[in-house]
């Protein structure tokens, strides 16, 4: 079994702040970490090999100092790790983005890909079924519990709005995880000396086989036009007195606005 | 567009270095310069003292096609059959969008029975593209995105919109990722630029911290997912008339099988991002009996119950009740948050909320800086005399 799980490195968006004066964002003290639903896919992954055996591959598009987030996956039990990176792959939308991860996924012939469900920097939620269109595959979304995993196929537990579908699917297939899955481990202490040494590779544009006109910015159909920051909330009334008069006060507020 | 740096102007002082968030500027030789992991957020240009970083317009040739693309096309999703709200949202911003392009506003419907396609119409459609094919009695993305992509290969229409719902979000990156155009994901703004005729699609990023207005200039159809509850409905006609176009399904397959549908009993029964009203409850709650509470406040306004993420963790309610940077993003009119102190996690979760009200014990929770309305107090008090008047008001005893 070849199990590929996609990370990426995010800026904590919790952390950031926005420059009121510039309406920029201020990166100052903001950490990076690993976006929080790829935790939940590398465990899948893990427990995945851990039930069929096999091997898994972490992967990642970005900098170079992406590195860091590849090493912690190998400290949570992955076999190996890919970074990708390479200036052609600059200013990827998600549709270049998943581009490029498909023509390095296709290398790795995997059986298997986890992604988590989306990336908190910009919560789109495409690069797995996108990926998944690239490697003319099958994919399930939100999955919420691996049923069962055997050799050949998966039968999952996919989020919908009023409940949960059962769905099955046989090898390769992508899923993309949401953090009821599982609990990620902490990696082990044996773990964290593999990861120090473990030798990342790293594959740029020369590495796999794809058409130059649909990487990076040329190959990404969309464009941030502008950025801005949302209208401040403003107008707050804080409602005092007893209890009674507090929720009097409300009452009186939201019949006005015709809410009640 | 992209962003460079003007190596003459700049002296090396690092000073982008920390503003950018996505590490993408790196030091070569004493200059600056902007690398590949580059997002156009802007963040570096205001810090650079020297003002050595400008925008430069990309230039890529527009596809000769474009202009062959005409009319806008909304999903109309369905569940058991029955048309999801969200498309007659997506009507009501089509028919501005078609009006504006001085065109026609199409839906698509897949496995509706009834007369679906007829209300369709009635909310604004000019033409439905039906199929009834068997196929999409369960949801998988395969034979939706098969189907959706050939429709639009045939009638190339210039914009594409979908509810960005669970399914929405599932197979329409399938169908952007085929026909080589861009998808912009969970836009709460749409508009038409008037000179270009491009669609101007805005959405939030870094967890609502900034907005971004997209663009797709050079690429057709020009697709995006919408937020539920964000678009207005447009007039309902009951004698409007239009054209129901069956269409035909063959060669669809799915490699993934739906083998059960489980609907989850629950005690609160309405869909968050459905819902206009969200009564949340948090750790102040103090135990799981909290959230009758909760619901019972929820029920009597017609709302969804929502938590954050410290309720969720603690056993108290189940995930999908989570509102916040790792559970759902909501925007309902009314967002009640009790006992919820306010981590940012779970204010990006819910800071679009038309009217927000908060009542905690901590008059220092920051919940009260995205307040309308702010109470500060005992919700175990609060809440019981809350539901006690609106009951009066309601006239149930």
């Amino acid at each position: 079994m070849n199990i590929v799980v996609c990370m990426k490195q995010v800026p904590d968006t919790a952390e950031v702040k926005i420059n009121p004066e510039t309406g920029t964002l201020i990166r100052e003290g903001v950490p990076s970490i690993i976006n929080p639903f790829d935790m939940h896919a590398i465990e899948a992954g893990i427990q995945i090999k851990e039930k069929v055996g096999g091997k898994m591959t972490v992967i990642t598009m970005g900098p170079p100092q992406a590195e860091a987030a590849l090493r912690d996956g190998i400290a949570m039990g992955a076999d190996d790790a890919l970074l990708l990176s390479d200036r052609a792959f600059a200013g990827s939308d998600t549709w270049a983005t998943s581009y490029t991860l498909s023509k390095a996924i296709e290398k790795l012939s995997a059986d298997i890909i986890i992604c988590g469900k989306q990336a908190i920097d910009g919560d789109t939620a495409q690069v797995g079924p996108e990926t998944a269109e690239f490697l003319n595959i099958p994919h399930i979304s939100y999955v919420r519990k691996i049923e069962d995993v055997s050799e050949n196929s998966i039968r999952v537990q996919r989020m919908m709005d009023e409940g949960y579908d059962v769905v099955e699917s046989a090898f390769p297939v992508l899923l993309t995880v949401v953090k009821e899955l599982n609990e990620p481990r902490l990696p082990s202490l044996k773990g964290k000396m593999v990861a120090k040494k473990a030798v990342i590779r790293k594959w740029a544009l020369s590495d796999i086989t794809a058409d130059e006109n649909n990487l990076g910015l040329k190959g990404s159909p969309t464009q941030v036009k502008n950025i801005f920051t949302p209208e401040a909330r403003s107008g707050r009334r804080m409602l005092e007195g007893t209890p009674e008069e507090q929720v009097d006060a409300l009452i009186r507020e939201l019949r006005g606005i015709k809410c009640l | 567009m992209s962003l460079i740096v003007d190596t003459s102007k700049c002296k090396g002082c690092e000073e982008c270095l920390a503003s950018c968030p996505f590490d993408a500027i790196v030091m070569k030789e004493g200059k600056a310069i902007i690398n590949e992991y580059c997002q156009v957020c802007m963040a570096c240009v205001g810090a650079c003292p020297e003002g050595a970083i400008t925008e430069v317009e990309r230039e890529a040739p527009k596809s000769a096609d474009i202009d062959a693309h005409k009319g806008v096309w909304i999903f109309a999703e369905q569940r058991s059959g029955k048309v999801a709200s969200v498309a007659y949202e997506l009507l009501g911003m089509g028919r501005k969008l078609a009006d504006a392009l001085n065109t026609e506003l199409s839906a698509v419907l897949f496995g509706a029975t009834g007369s679906a396609a007829k209300e369709l119409i009635r909310w604004g459609a000019d033409k439905v593209y039906k199929s009834d094919d068997p196929i999409f009695e369960k949801f998988n993305d395969e034979p939706h995105a098969q189907l959706l992509t050939s429709l639009i290969r045939e009638h190339k229409p210039e914009i594409v919109l979908a509810g960005a719902t669970p399914l929405g979000r599932s197979f329409l990156p399938r169908v952007a990722a085929r026909l080589r155009t861009g998808l912009t994901a969970d836009c709460t703004g749409l508009a038409i630029d008037d000179n270009t005729r491009n669609l101007l699609q805005v959405r939030p990023a870094f967890g609502g911290n900034i907005m971004a207005t997209i663009l797709c200039p050079n690429n057709r159809p020009q697709m995006a997912t919408v937020r539920p509850r964000v678009m207005k409905r447009g007039k309902y006609d009951e004698g409007r008339n239009g054209e129901v176009i069956p269409v035909k399904s063959e060669g669809l397959s799915s490699r993934t099988k739906v083998i059960e549908t489980v609907k989850e009993v629950s005690d609160f029964t309405i869909n968050l991002q459905d819902a206009e009203i969200i009564v949340s409850g948090g750790r102040g709650l103090g135990d799981p009996q909290g959230f009758k509470l909760i619901g019972e406040l929820a029920g009597l306004l017609g709302g969804a119950v929502g938590s954050s993420r410290a309720a969720v963790d603690a056993g108290w309610i189940p995930y999908r009740h989570q509102v916040g940077q790792t559970g759902k993003t909501v925007c309902p009119k009314i967002y009640l948050a009790c006992g919820i102190s306010g981590a940012v996690q779970h204010l990006v979760g819910m800071q679009s909320s038309d009217i927000i009200i908060a009542i905690n014990k901590n008059p220092e929770a920051p919940i009260f800086n995205v307040a309308t309305y702010g109470i500060v107090g005992d919700l175990y008090e609060i809440v019981p005399l809350l539901i006690k008047k609106i009951k009066g008001i309601k006239g149930i005893a």
